[in-house]
């Protein structure tokens, strides 16, 4: 199937003003928040891009709705429907064929009530039968049309912004964070919609930083570290850790709680700093000489998936 | 992580160049006024009422005073009053506000009151009122306008005290056991300091403005100072028998140094606003 | 020391009637490490900031060997680490000045928690989340404290992350006979790291 999504070498940079001991307040530099970033999403698929805060996936989700901050800008294509996703072409289509379902509730006007912000103006019997229908599905009835976001519980908030996707037919949906600090349950219930989405033909992209919640609802994940892809698995992959093919991968199927809780040593680098190679060598306890001294490591494909490292068997 | 060349001009750079040459137009008229004061008051009847020319480029008015001379010491002496004014608010803002936060509730509700009710009574009302009650002169003037510009300042800075003060970073070090003063000098005092400054700036041009008014009306500076709004109310009377230049240049300085506080207080904004710092 | 909480009860200003915490027990030991779970918009993280003085309780009170908590001058022996490491620093301030506030910073927690030398002369923004959460138990673990609070500390880091520091606050936690509540929503992990698991609902 075509793809509806597709991301080619994608890079976000920042211009800030420098700050501290290096050089003058004066300069401005460059940072690279996201290096050369691959993805494809196809409809019925739900791809999860896992990595920890900081790592620079928020902005992949604003490149993609062409709302990056002012003092960034990218490089690299993104496509949509096999055309290139211009800014101008991204807001146009923002809320009719591509949905964000932010971090925040804050995206809810806190000054109009849900049904009205749901129908985005319109008044025909059609907009309204089609805004109860998609408030019906999430399980919230007609009286939730009449209140204001503040008198939603988080939860409530959270299925509201997921039905206001559905009024429409949404071909993609940017799920950026969709359920922080809600319980394992609760969450796994709010991703269960993002599945009926997909099996209606929605491509959908989810970030998130919790590899857990990731695996229970996405076909395919993209680790994320340090600005960098390092491996895209199927989900299955993560059943055993052979399968997995990055250091990294392995090191955090080894960490969750109930595989032993390992931790490896070291740190994940800040994504802005300079660096040659690979950006695990730090942690790595198979780096070896040639992974420090190459530039950026090729994403090469590798036993059915993709990974970022020159010598993927090395810890198997 | 890329350095960009250093000779490329960016915001930063563009606005520290325009501060210093504003700051130094503005120190330069302040001295020239100070410097030509003897001349601004020196009087020759031979040449009266002398249209502009090289030797007397803003032209002279009926008592044979230069008014080339006689604007910029106007121009110097708002200056100063404006300087003088500043300072005054910008302590009492500052001295009030963080009062408001630290005193508790009730010290914040008189402050608040009082804030209100500065601000209620119409700015140029009660400059007049606390000139002529202070005498009027140098001293009224500095004083009525002093007096009254505080508020909008001291409204700013609380309300962005009492925002700090939930701040999780705020809460937190008072749990490490930092005091209320330390916390407040250490950690909120730098997160108002782009208010604070553009504030203080944008104060210039409103006490320069109601220092001319009111002294054009009367209610200020004595007539024997060459003071912009004496320069002006002078020349009304003449305006009609064609000395143009008794009003024009006078009044066109004004503007400018107006202007130029205002737009210093804009850059300066611009370069503090996180929203605009990086551009 | 011993941390108590008596009949605890909050509610917010008109809420009476739905209290956020309602007649909550809890004592915590030195040396135990109580778990606590719950659905989220149950009151953990409001219990958490009772517990460690930043909010007074409506009724009932919170007590550190027989004294309540707010009554504690200088460094409270309770501290509480944040979810969200980069609120709970000063934007403004490079890390070193914000740990010379919190008394400095011993060498042995710089080892253990990996805290590079090089990172105290940054600001937060040019830390990631890892690196600032490492700071923030490195602050509120100074000498005084005896009670550690813990509200999803780990939520927000990768999963490598969250082994390594969870198996430097074990250790500490034996090595100090420190008292510790531990605020997460993975069972699994409550399992591995607590003595006791507590349920709000």
């Amino acid at each position: 199937m075509e793809p509806i999504l597709q991301i080619e070498h994608l890079s976000v940079y920042f211009t800030q003003y420098e700050h501290g001991p290096r050089s003058s307040a004066f300069q401005k530099r460059q940072l690279a928040a996201v290096k050369d970033l691959s993805l494809e999403i196809t409809p019925g698929q739900i791809v999860a891009v896992v990595g920890a805060s900081g790592s620079g996936k928020s902005l992949l989700a604003h490149s993609i709705l062409g709302i990056l901050p002012y003092n960034s800008h990218m490089e690299g294509k993104i496509r949509y429907n096999g055309e290139t996703l211009t800014e101008k072409k991204a807001r146009k289509l923002r809320g009719k064929e591509i949905f964000l379902i932010p971090q925040g509730v804050t995206y809810l006007d806190p000054l109009m009530k849900v049904g009205a912000q749901l129908r985005k103006g319109k008044k025909d019997p059609e907009t309204k039968r089609r805004c109860r229908s998609a408030l019906e599905r999430y399980g919230l009835g007609a009286d939730v049309e009449e209140l204001y976001p503040f008198e939603l519980s988080g939860g409530m908030a959270r299925r509201v912004l997921i039905a206001s996707a559905v009024t429409e037919k949404p071909r993609l949906i940017i799920a950026d964070e969709p359920t922080p600090g809600l319980d394992a349950r609760s969450a796994k219930r709010i991703l269960s919609h993002f599945r009926e989405l997909a099996d209606e033909g929605a491509g959908i992209l989810f970030i998130t930083h919790d590899l857990e919640l990731a695996l229970s609802i996405a076909d395919e994940v993209a680790v994320f570290y340090a600005g960098e892809t390092i491996e895209k698995a199927k989900a299955e992959d993560f059943g055993k850790p052979e399968n997995l093919r990055h250091p990294y991968t392995r090191a955090l199927w080894y960490a969750m709680p109930e595989h032993g809780f390992r931790a490896v040593g070291g740190l994940q680098p800040y994504a802005g700093d300079d660096r040659k190679g690979c950006p695990y060598a730090g942690q790595c306890t198979a780096c070896r000489e040639d992974c420090r001294t190459e530039g950026q490591i090729p994403l090469v494909e590798y036993r059915g998936g993709e990974v970022r490292c020159l010598h993927p068997d090395e810890m198997r | 992580m890329k350095n960009m060349t250093q000779t490329e001009t960016n915001q930063r750079r563009r606005t520290v160049f325009f501060l210093i040459v504003a700051v130094m137009i503005l120190a330069a008229v302040t001295a020239a006024g100070i410097l030509t004061e003897g001349c601004a008051v020196e009087t020759d009847f031979s040449r009266r009422n002398l249209s502009p020319s090289l030797q007397h480029l803003f032209g002279t008015d009926w008592m044979g005073r230069d008014m080339l001379a006689r604007t910029l010491s106007g121009l110097s002496l708002s200056i100063r009053i404006g300087i003088l004014t500043a300072a005054v608010s910008a302590a009492a803002a500052l001295l009030l506000g963080t009062a408001s936060v630290v005193l508790g509730r009730k010290a914040d509700a008189v402050i608040s009151w009082c804030i209100d009710l500065v601000m209620g009574i119409p700015h140029i009302l009660l400059v007049m009122l606390i000139s002529l009650a202070c005498g009027r002169g140098f001293t009224g003037v500095v004083a009525g306008v002093a007096l009254s510009h505080w508020p909008s300042l001291a409204r700013v800075i609380r309300g962005e005290l009492i925002q700090l003060r939930q701040a999780p970073y705020i809460l937190v070090a008072e749990r490490m056991g930092v005091s209320k003063l330390q916390n407040v000098r250490r950690h909120m005092l730098p997160h108002l300091l782009p208010q604070f400054l553009t504030g203080l700036i944008l104060l210039f041009p409103h006490a320069i403005l109601h220092e001319s008014s009111v002294t054009f009306l009367g209610f200020g500076l004595s007539s024997e100072q060459p003071a912009i709004g004496v320069i002006l109310s002078e020349s009304m009377q003449y305006l009609t028998t064609g000395k143009w230049w008794l009003a024009l240049f006078p009044g066109l300085a004004l503007v400018l140094v107006v202007a130029l506080f205002a737009l210093l207080g804009e850059r300066v904004r611009r370069l503090l606003d996180p929203s605009s710092a990086h551009e | 020391m011993i941390l108590e909480a008596h009949n605890l009860t909050f509610y917010y200003r008109n809420r009476k009637k739905n209290p956020i915490i309602d007649s909550f027990e809890l004592t915590i030991p030195p040396g135990e490490r109580v778990g606590l779970k719950g659905p989220s918009g149950r009151g953990k993280t409001t219990l958490c900031r009772l517990l460690a003085g930043y909010e007074r309780p409506k009724q009932g009170q919170v007590l550190l060997d027989g004294k309540p908590v707010g009554e504690y001058r200088g460094a409270c022996p309770v501290q509480m680490v944040w979810q969200h490491p980069e609120t709970v620093v000063d934007p403004l301030l490079k890390l070193k000045e914000t740990m010379a506030e919190a008394g400095g910073i011993d060498k042995r927690l710089v080892e253990k928690l990996h805290i590079e030398r090089e990172w105290m002369e940054r600001y937060p923004s040019e830390l990631s989340g890892g690196e600032l959460q490492r700071f923030c138990l490195a602050r509120a673990l100074r000498p005084e404290t005896k009670i550690l609070l813990c509200d999803e500390i780990t939520a927000m880091l990768d999963l490598v992350t969250q082994a390594q520091i969870w198996e430097f606050l074990l250790e500490e936690s034996r090595r100090r006979e420190m008292g510790m509540l531990v605020v997460s929503h993975s069972e699994a992990l409550l399992e591995k790291v607590c003595t006791r698991i507590i349920t709000l609902d």
